[in-house]
């Protein structure tokens, strides 16, 4: 075997290797380049799986020698390949940032042990999408999340509520990941298997199982805690808010990501062609609090004061669209939950990445703060407004291609009624974007404040996604050619 | 009635163990109770997991020949993970709870909130933004 073939595995293992020698690095700059090292190695890795799959097919790793279904197998598809593209390529293009922001908001003596966090972090994100094994995903989501209650404990010297937040989301992150193992071993009970496909093969012909029923109830509970679907999102606004700048951009682009991609492998790969219980499941429980997400989490984002903490409810609307697609059960809709995951990466990256810019400066991320802002920092304010835009879902912004994928999903099934929610709720959108793009651009600045544009540093990686936003908007036709190939392999794989 | 409780027991003593865990992290207020909560709850998952493998009078698949009866022994080994994962986030969930008690010399749910709602209040105050809700 050439070291090419062990790809799908290296590029899980690299970063978990290279965490504890990251804790070993005392130097702060030598600790950031190494981590951004790990980065961009994990990132040129999943444009090499995902470009093989898109030619070749999907990739199946064994470990270790030991065939599925006794070993544990990493299978990267078009839909996980795609998952590991977003989750690397944000983590690279947010590391940049880090470093000035990280000087900035966390103590000097943390920084190694935080990049630390922050590789582990991405081990356990990237070993969630690539794995095939049900259980593996458990210990993967556990690697993830403790290391993501670190990131956000970090935002401890800005602001100490950052402590109150990560304790909270490991309480209720850690309820979530039990009801995801309860789920799963509710389902070995029944199939005797952990391996993906092979749960697939076995759970078809047991067909209506009060055990597998409940197996997959208390998955979809565990995942809507972890993907912080409405009502189970109490954790995520205080975690977003507290949490260091950078932090929040990576975890707000990635974390809720990865969840969202398991709720559709075992919603599809894995009960697609299960018991019947699929549809009642996503089309009374999950479309429901989808919709009630969305108008929620708008209308809780209209009324914050603080900037981040309005970007944080408006995640929780943001999951709302993904979830919604999902209920749709059709390829249209999976079509644009997988694009809504990529572009929402870049969309809420940008977003968060342009407040860190201002954080820098002002050192305030309060409304009254940003007034006149526009005047002083243009270029981190542009970026705001052109990922706000997309964020609406404005022509010509990524967030124009998930609401049309969306719309199209709906129409498909003639549900007028769920058109008229989503265009309402892009309004409400409209309104909290606004409110920025008010105080920043048409008041005046704050006397005797004077501040700059922000660093080149943190400036060129927001620009990188906001430019991102523009281009996948206009020349859609790469990412919607490998969403349709996603949707169609996690159908497809159902049937 | 009573043949579905004998018939299940291990099953029922991981439900009862399950709600009271659930019930402690909701109910208390002390973060180091929620945190004991929690591992109540955890724990009934191993048992759970470890009572699935289990077959009766079976033994444990390890070289002794071919035995007719055993053991699963997998569940037993990835409730070893499990374990470790338990372990960690309690010991990091009880490091937050003395970060907690440094910065604010509690760790009372309800004085934690009420200090965090006292700074809101007065940011809110601040900025002029009392319609906020």
């Amino acid at each position: 075997m050439m070291a090419v073939d062990h790809l799908p595995v290296l590029q899980v293992v690299g970063p978990l290797i290279a965490a504890p020698i990251c804790s070993l690095l005392r130097a702060r700059n030598l600790a950031w380049f190494f981590t951004l090292l790990v980065s961009i190695g994990a990132f040129l890795c999943s444009i090499y799986l995902l470009n093989t799959v898109l030619e070749t097919g999907p990739i199946s790793y064994a470990i270790g020698g030991w065939a599925a279904p006794l070993g544990i197998e990493y299978r990267v598809d078009a839909s996980n390949g795609f998952v590991l593209l977003i989750i690397s390529g944000i983590s690279s293009v947010v590391l940049p940032f880090a470093k000035r922001s990280f000087e900035l908001e966390v103590p000097e003596n943390q920084h190694s042990l935080l990049y630390t966090a922050y590789i582990l972090c991405l081990t356990g994100l990237l070993g969630i999408t690539a794995t095939a094994d049900a259980f593996n995903v458990f210990v993967f989501l556990e690697v993830s999340s403790l290391s993501t209650y670190v990131l956000v404990a970090a935002g401890a010297k800005q602001d100490r509520r950052a402590l109150t937040a990560a304790y909270n989301y490991l309480i209720l992150g850690t309820i979530g990941a039990t009801f995801f193992v309860i789920g799963v071993g509710l389902l070995y009970m029944a199939t005797g298997t952990l391996n993906m496909a092979d749960l697939a093969a076995r759970v078809g012909p047991i067909g209506g199982s009060r055990t597998l029923d409940v197996g997959f109830a208390f998955i979809v509970i565990g995942l809507a805690l972890k993907l912080a679907l409405f009502p189970l999102h109490n954790w995520l606004p205080n975690a977003y808010t507290y949490a260091p700048s950078a932090v929040t951009a990576f975890l707000a682009a990635t974390a809720t990501k990865a969840a969202v991609y398991l709720l559709l492998r075992f919603c599809f790969t894995i009960f697609g062609s299960g018991s019947g219980f699929l549809a009642p499941m996503v089309g009374l429980v999950c479309m429901p609090l989808a919709l009630a997400g969305m108008f929620a989490g708008s209308l809780a984002a209209i009324y914050q004061y603080n900037l981040k903490r309005m970007l944080a409810y408006s995640s929780v609307a943001q999951i709302g669209y993904m979830v919604l697609g999902i209920s749709f059960l059709s390829i249209t809709g999976l079509m644009a939950t997988t694009l809504h995951l990529f572009n929402h990466a870049l969309m809420k990256g940008a977003l968060f990445m342009a407040l860190g810019c201002v954080f820098f400066r002002v050192r305030s991320v309060n409304i009254n703060d940003l007034s006149g802002i526009a005047r002083q920092m243009p270029w981190t304010m542009a970026a705001f407004v052109i990922s706000g835009l997309s964020l609406i879902g404005v022509p010509l912004t990524v967030g124009f291609i998930s609401k049309w994928y969306l719309i199209s999903a709906a129409l498909e099934q003639e549900a007028w009624v769920l058109i008229a929610l989503i265009l309402a709720s892009s309004l409400l959108a409209v309104i909290y974007i606004w409110r920025v793009i008010e105080v920043a651009y048409l008041k005046d600045p704050i006397p005797g404040r004077t501040v700059t544009e922000a660093p080149l540093s943190m400036l060129l990686p927001t620009w990188a996604l906001v430019i991102a936003n523009i281009y996948f908007g206009v020349d859609a036709s790469l990412t919607t050619r490998v969403a349709r190939m996603a949707a169609e392999g996690l159908v497809g794989m159902a049937q | 009635m009573l043949e579905l409780f004998l018939d299940k027991y291990n099953y029922w003593i991981v439900v009862v163990l399950m709600m009271i865990g659930l019930y402690i992290v909701i109910a208390r207020g002390n973060l180091v109770k929620k945190i004991v909560g929690l591992n109540v709850f955890q724990t009934s998952v191993f048992m759970f997991y470890i009572s699935l493998g289990k077959a009766e009078g079976g033994t444990a698949p390890i070289l002794t020949g071919k035995p007719e009866l055993f053991s699963n022994p997998l569940p037993h080994v990835l409730i070893l993970t499990a374990i470790v994962v338990g372990i960690a986030t309690t010991a990091l969930g009880l490091a937050l709870v003395v970060r907690i008690r440094e910065s604010y010399d509690t760790i009372e749910e309800d004085e934690l909130e009420g200090m965090d709602n006292a700074v809101v209040t007065t940011e809110r105050a601040r900025l002029g933004t009392g319609d906020a809700a």
